[in-house]
């Protein structure tokens, strides 16, 4: 049982961060292990905002000369960003084990993003122009001021608190995924995925990388595959219901849409709120009363039903 | 030898007078100076809890709901009614689970706004408005007593009902009826999947359409539907829309203000196809054991 939640303004600009924070902590009951956030702000022109992390919370408290090590992979990735000819413009640390680096665009993003990961530890949690996602332990207020996501002003955000019933409590399983290669995408799922190892593999056999062992990266990989070959949106989300087993409820954000997917059972909870101007929606309705006090008309979408909205 | 030659009277029908004595199920007075009756067979009091507040509908309160937990509001709901009051109004649910859950007495509840999961669930009695929209297994498990949504119902609303009226004027999700045992559910418009699963008794009326594996695996009572229905579940068949049903669905939609402009002729009636029913049969491994 884990907590989603979307939301995506329409022609304009609002405080994403908090609203999403906000959301979160009402859903803090459906999964208090790990939060995560994927916020998307205006596209910048050229340069790209990379979120990567060098190691876990909980190698922090072990000791061992984890803060040398560190120290040591943060100057080896940096060391490999510019033998691939990318520059590093910005650079802000989140946590001690996290960095957010603006740099600018290398050739071949896909070969710098893969070669980054073979860094002991490291792993990109994201990579676009316009998305920034963090996800970290502990609920959603304390992942939000630990990463300064109070005040992001941007146009759509999806979320997740996570239960963990499939894998382990840590930043490499904790929610959402970004869609590896692929700028600007990330998935948030609650559910279960019953053929996650089949679908895995034939991924894998595609040449894609798996860096947890939890079934919702499988959904990030997928769409990520798509979307690579063309495949809009909507389309791949359609056929994961069909291809992907299990029961689930997914959310997918790029650069400028943000989707739904409901599984064909209609296991999993989704409660929607459409208006001119904003979409909301979440696992409960107390996620979307926390951001709109009004009274408001609200709706569960049925099985299989699919949806996707532009900002 | 005189009991041999007494012959039972077993013409229970002739009196209902007759009959209702031997059950035991005449009124009682006592002989003494007080005259005080101590049984009736029609009297109220037989059939509520003994613990039942006893409350006034016309004494009226409103209770905030913000910024109170939901054991809070639900506390408070009980402490109301301690005092008297029979008609309680709750403002700003905010999509609160579980409020209102567990109410043995009579009490109207108005409800303005909207609740999360489990709301008004485990009822036995009351009269509940939902003056918005309700989340997943509303009137879960009810007993007795009405629940009218006003708005839109999330996923297994009803689940496991045993009695009243649960009522939802706008769409449901899915698996509405989930393994209902009595009761009625009525819904104004759609009904999401696999509604009516593993029902076993009761009536559900769907006055929109329905999704797929309508029924699935029901053992007994009746569904109705006004609208299109995606597919049929395994083991539920269409059955003939008798007058008595007819007769039955008008009153009890225009009691809730769901009558259809065009009557209820086009309702389709669904019932259990007892195909699988097979309680005698013995399993593999018990068949072995007789022989």
């Amino acid at each position: 049982m884990c907590g989603i939640a979307g939301l995506i303004h329409r022609g304009k600009q609002s405080n994403v961060g908090a609203e999403m924070t906000a959301m979160l902590q009402a859903l803090k009951h459906r999964g208090p292990d790990s939060t995560g956030f994927a916020v998307y702000g205006p596209p910048s022109a050229g340069d790209l905002v990379m979120r990567f992390k060098v190691a876990e919370q909980e190698d922090m408290g072990k000791g061992h000369g984890i803060e040398a090590r560190i120290a040591e992979r943060i100057d080896e990735v940096e060391k490999r960003i510019a033998e691939k000819g990318a520059v590093i413009k910005h650079r802000d640390m989140a946590t001690p084990y996290a960095r957010r680096w603006v740099i600018s665009p290398a050739s071949d993003m896909e070969a710098l993003a893969a070669y980054i990961e073979e860094v002991d530890g490291a792993e990109i949690l994201s990579l676009g122009s316009a998305l920034e996602l963090v996800k970290d332990l502990g609920d959603a207020t304390v992942v939000s001021g630990q990463y300064g996501l109070g005040d992001f002003t941007g146009t759509h955000a999806i979320g997740h608190t996570r239960m963990a019933t499939e894998s382990d409590v840590d930043i490499r399983s904790a929610h959402p995924y970004w869609a590896f290669p692929y700028n600007d995408v990330s998935v948030v799922h609650n559910g279960q995925i019953t053929n996650y190892w089949n679908m895995r593999r034939q991924m894998e056999r595609l040449g894609h990388r798996f860096q947890s062992n939890c079934d919702s990266e499988l959904l990030a990989v997928y769409v990520a595959h798509d979307l690579a070959n063309g495949v809009a949106l909507e389309d791949s989300l359609r056929k994961s219901i069909e291809e992907i087993d299990g029961v689930f409820t997914y959310l997918v954000a790029t650069k400028d849409k943000l989707g739904m997917a409901k599984d064909t059972m209609a296991a999993k909870p989704l409660v929607l709120y459409e208006s001119d101007d904003l979409i909301a929606m979440a696992s409960e309705e107390v996620a979307i009363r926390a951001i709109l006090p009004q009274e408001i008309d609200t709706y569960d979408p049925y099985d299989e039903e699919v949806r996707v909205w532009q900002a | 030898m005189a009991g041999m030659s007494w012959t039972p009277d077993l013409d229970y029908g002739k009196s209902q007078e007759t009959r209702a004595r031997d059950l035991g199920m005449n009124t009682e007075p006592l002989t003494g100076r007080s005259m005080e009756v101590f049984f009736e067979p029609a009297e109220e009091e037989n059939f509520v809890y003994p613990w039942a507040k006893d409350v006034d509908f016309n004494k009226r309160t409103e209770l905030d709901a913000d910024g109170l937990t939901t054991t809070e509001v639900n506390a408070k709901i009980r402490e109301l009614m301690d005092q008297g009051y029979g008609t309680i109004v709750i403002q700003n649910p905010r999509g609160k689970h579980s409020l209102g859950v567990g109410i043995l007495n009579r009490l109207n509840l108005i409800i303005e706004g909207s609740t999360g999961y489990f709301s008004t669930g485990l009822i036995d009695g009351p009269n509940v408005r939902v003056n918005g929209r309700v989340g997943w297994s509303c009137g879960e498990n009810m007993m007795s007593g009405t629940v009218v949504v006003e708005k839109n119902a999330g996923s297994t609303f009803g689940a496991a009902i045993r009695g009243g009226d649960l009522v939802c004027k706008g769409h449901v999700g899915s698996r509405t009826g989930i393994d209902m045992k009595g009761g009625t559910i009525i819904v104004g418009g759609d009904t999401g999947a696999l509604s009516g699963f593993m029902m076993q008794r009761g009536r559900m009326v769907v006055c929109g359409n329905a999704g797929k594996n309508l029924g699935d695996s029901m053992y007994d009572g009746t569904i109705y539907v006004g609208g299109k229905i995606r597919s049929l579940g395994v083991d539920a068949v269409e059955a003939e829309l008798t007058q008595l049903d007819q007769a039955w669905l008008t009153r009890k939609l225009t009691q809730y203000g769901l009558m259809p402009e065009q009557g209820v002729g086009h309702f389709t009636k669904i019932v259990a196809g007892k195909q699988l029913w097979n309680y005698d049969n013995l399993e593999p491994t018990e068949k072995k054991l007789i022989l």
